[in-house]
């Protein structure tokens, strides 16, 4: 398959999906979690909690909890959403939702005081930034000698606008999926942006090498046939290695606990961008910057 | 066959044996086989996985000295645990975290029964301080200070917390020896008698003999609850605390002061807490997800890539027998993110023989001899499995230091199996193809 020539089909696709990442982030925003927000998250449950929600709701709400966010589960739970509360205050209203509703058990409980979540949201931006620079750094040196027909830093900095396009996508999905599914921004997103990042460069990296390879073997040959030749010999390896690295996920989905079904999407998601920036992205990128610019 | 491959092929059968006991020691247990007790060390699960609480506590370090941060957060570390332990909660982790300029402390409990009666008892752990009366002078100028800062619309907060009449010295909790209830020799009332250490001696000493004639305060937990007089100075590092106990009272400072006052005051800034429930389910569906997951590879690389397949799914047992062995050892602590790690890694560890695979492929389409083939598809493929893997790495490394303990997991189960990913990668499937290939 020729992908140099179709590359324009690529490079639409691909500003089409950053473009609306950034539509949906700018409309919609995130849907932050407690990590990031701080609060609290309680999962409280019992038989035929819904029953009860009112009740439970207009209780807290007396306690002078301000606003209460209510959630349902398909796990007979409630999830409920407010403001940071101390231990002393948690346990004293538990005890009070006992004797509302004696059946009543905890699941979960969460309290985060909000310069924590400032700080994971501070520290996440600059992760992200420090992941740049130490995968163009580490690329520069490790294709130091490969300049011939390319300058190597190219590689490197190619390998990281790649990586930057999967990451705006995980975002663009978050953003997407906040507004339509409830899809929370918290540590899972965190997850998956390493998954991606260590995918997706684990990809790329292999098509380049392919590349570097190739131009240093077939002298005699232009660099379209070259790149394209790379391409093609990766191609196989690289879908193969996408569906050994999917299969346990799916049956993570299927077979494991709800609790990470979002992260385990995030994290198919993240492996099939990345597989598709590497194949018919990274490649045809180079061959641009290699052979418009010289 | 080459006799001394042979060799190596057994030794790797026999020692992953060994570890798949190690893993799972269940099965030879049961059948009545003893077993060194290093082998029934339970794998170390996160608390989202086993259900538990984590507690992020901040430590308030402005009142000492900067040199003496280190040893005042190992202090905290071991008079908290000492009261875990002393709850009941069993194998509390409990870790000292710095980020940025603050220092906290990290602990974390298993199971959820006794959770409760665990928060409040860290609590209650005492902070002791003795404060000293400040001169008039002194008094005046903070009081016209407040005056002043209460005046304006956003008052600094600290400033108007300041207690004008009261200043810390550096004797606190952390010099204390020793606690024991006694009787105040004319009324019977109950008291407690502190002993400091030889440090907390000398400065009690100075303190005393500086303050003769005036109020010496007694702080517990932010609160004066003693302000006796000083007759004279008090070179035996005794004092006592005589502040209208009752006995059961007098009897729980007691305890709580020798179980440990805490070094420096902390504040709970942030808790999680997982139901045992959801816990051991998430357990066990995990477990069997990963099963299937890894039989789905295994079955795919020996259908698409026949023997060679077969040999990288050998391979692969081995790798997960060896990276789980590794976790159980170190121990690391499986979170829920940490498994997902896992799990990803081993799609990825397939990566590293199937990049072998291919370009020995492409070898063999140049007809040349089978086992020159392989050795060159290891030769060639190798600077794409080292930089891929490296890179993943850095990845996992960067993300490690941004990220709380229970995403942590994550990184370093993915750097730990992509590293060993590429060792089993490189040398056992690389003996098990040429144990193969020179056959022909």
């Amino acid at each position: 398959m020729d992908f140099i020539n179709r590359r324009k089909i690529f490079y639409s696709f691909s500003i089409a999906m950053i473009a609306g990442s950034i539509l949906c982030l700018s409309i919609f925003g995130f849907n932050l979690g407690i990590d990031f927000t701080g609060g609290s998250l309680w999962e409280i449950t019992s038989l035929n909690i819904k029953n009860n929600t009112i009740k439970i709701v207009d209780y807290l709400e007396d306690e002078g909890l301000g606003q209460i966010n209510v959630q349902t589960t398909n796990e007979n739970s409630l999830i409920l959403r407010f403001s940071n509360i101390s231990e002393e205050r948690h346990v004293q209203l538990f005890g009070k939702l006992q004797e509302i509703i004696p059946s009543i058990q905890e699941r979960k409980f969460e309290s985060i005081g909000p310069s924590i979540g400032q700080e994971l949201k501070f520290k996440s931006i600059w992760a992200v930034f420090l992941v740049f620079f130490g995968i163009l750094a580490y690329l520069s040196y490790a294709f130091r000698h490969s300049s011939f027909r390319v300058p190597s830093y190219r590689y490197g900095i190619l390998a990281v606008l790649v990586l930057m396009h999967d990451v705006v996508f995980i975002i663009g999905l978050f953003s997407l999926l906040g507004k339509l599914s409830g899809w929370e921004v918290n540590s899972d997103f965190l997850v998956a942006l390493l998954v991606v990042a260590g995918y997706s460069v684990h990809d790329t990296i292999v098509v380049f090498d392919r590349v570097r390879e190739n131009i240093r073997l077939k002298t005699k040959e232009g660099l379209t046939q070259i790149i394209n030749l790379s391409i093609n010999q990766t191609l196989l390896r690289s879908l193969n290695t996408s569906l050994t690295t999917v299969f346990p996920l799916i049956a993570l989905y299927f077979l494991g606990p709800v609790s990470i079904k979002i992260l385990v999407i995030a994290m198919i998601s993240g492996v099939i961008i990345g597989t598709y920036s590497s194949i018919c992205l990274a490649a045809p990128l180079l061959y641009d910057w290699a052979v418009k610019r010289g | 066959m080459n006799y001394k491959k042979l060799l190596i092929i057994i030794s790797i059968f026999i020692a992953t044996i060994l570890l798949g006991v190690f893993i799972y020691p269940d099965g030879l247990e049961e059948r009545g086989i003893k077993l060194p007790s290093f082998f029934d060390r339970p794998f170390s699960f996160g608390l989202d996985v086993s259900g538990g609480t984590l507690l992020l506590y901040e430590a308030d370090l402005n009142n000492i000295e900067v040199s003496d941060y280190a040893s005042a957060m190992d202090g905290l570390r071991d008079v908290i645990e000492r009261r875990i332990n002393y709850s009941g909660v069993r194998e509390p982790r409990v870790q000292i975290n710095k980020s940025g300029e603050k220092w906290r402390l990290i602990v974390e409990l298993a199971g959820i029964k006794d959770i409760t009666e665990a928060i409040k008892m860290i609590g209650e752990t005492p902070y002791l301080e003795f404060k000293e009366i400040r001169t008039e002078e002194e008094s005046k100028n903070i009081l016209s200070l407040q005056a002043e800062e209460a005046e304006k619309e956003n008052p600094d907060e600290s400033i108007l917390q300041i207690d004008p009449y009261f200043k810390q010295t550096s004797l606190t909790g952390k010099y204390l020896k020793r606690a024991e209830l006694g009787f105040e020799q004319n009324t019977s009332l109950p008291v407690v008698n502190l002993q400091f250490n030889d440090e907390g001696t000398k400065i009690f000493a100075a303190l005393t003999k500086k303050n003769v004639g005036q109020p010496l305060a007694i702080y517990l937990d932010g609160y004066p609850i003693s302000v006796p007089v000083v007759r004279e100075e008090i070179p035996s590092g005794r004092a006592q605390i005589s502040g209208k106990f009752t006995l059961p009272e007098a009897k729980e400072l007691v305890t709580r002061l020798n179980q440990g006052a805490l070094p420096v005051p902390i504040n709970l800034i942030s808790q999680q807490s997982v139901g045992a429930v959801l816990g051991e389910e998430s357990i066990q569906k995990i477990t069997i997800a990963a099963l299937w997951g890894f039989a789905l590879v295994l079955i795919f690389m020996i259908v698409f890539y026949r023997v060679p397949g077969f040999l990288a799914s050998i391979s692969l047992i081995i790798y997960v027998i060896l990276v789980m062995s590794i976790f159980k050892a170190l121990p690391v602590t499986l979170t829920l993110a940490g498994i997902t790690g896992f799990i990803l890694s081993i799609g990825m560890a397939v990566d590293a023989n199937i990049l072998i695979f291919e370009h020995a492929k492409e070898e063999i389409k140049k007809n040349k001899p089978i086992r020159i083939s392989m050795e060159d598809g290891f030769q060639r493929s190798w600077p794409a499995i080292r930089d891929s893997n490296i890179a993943t790495i850095i990845s996992a490394v960067i993300l490690y230091y941004f990220t709380s303990s229970m995403i942590r997991g994550f990184s370093v189960t993915l750097a730990i199996g992509v590293g060993v990913s590429i060792i089993t990668a490189l040398y056992i499937t690389k003996i098990f193809l040429q144990a193969l290939t020179t056959n022909k």
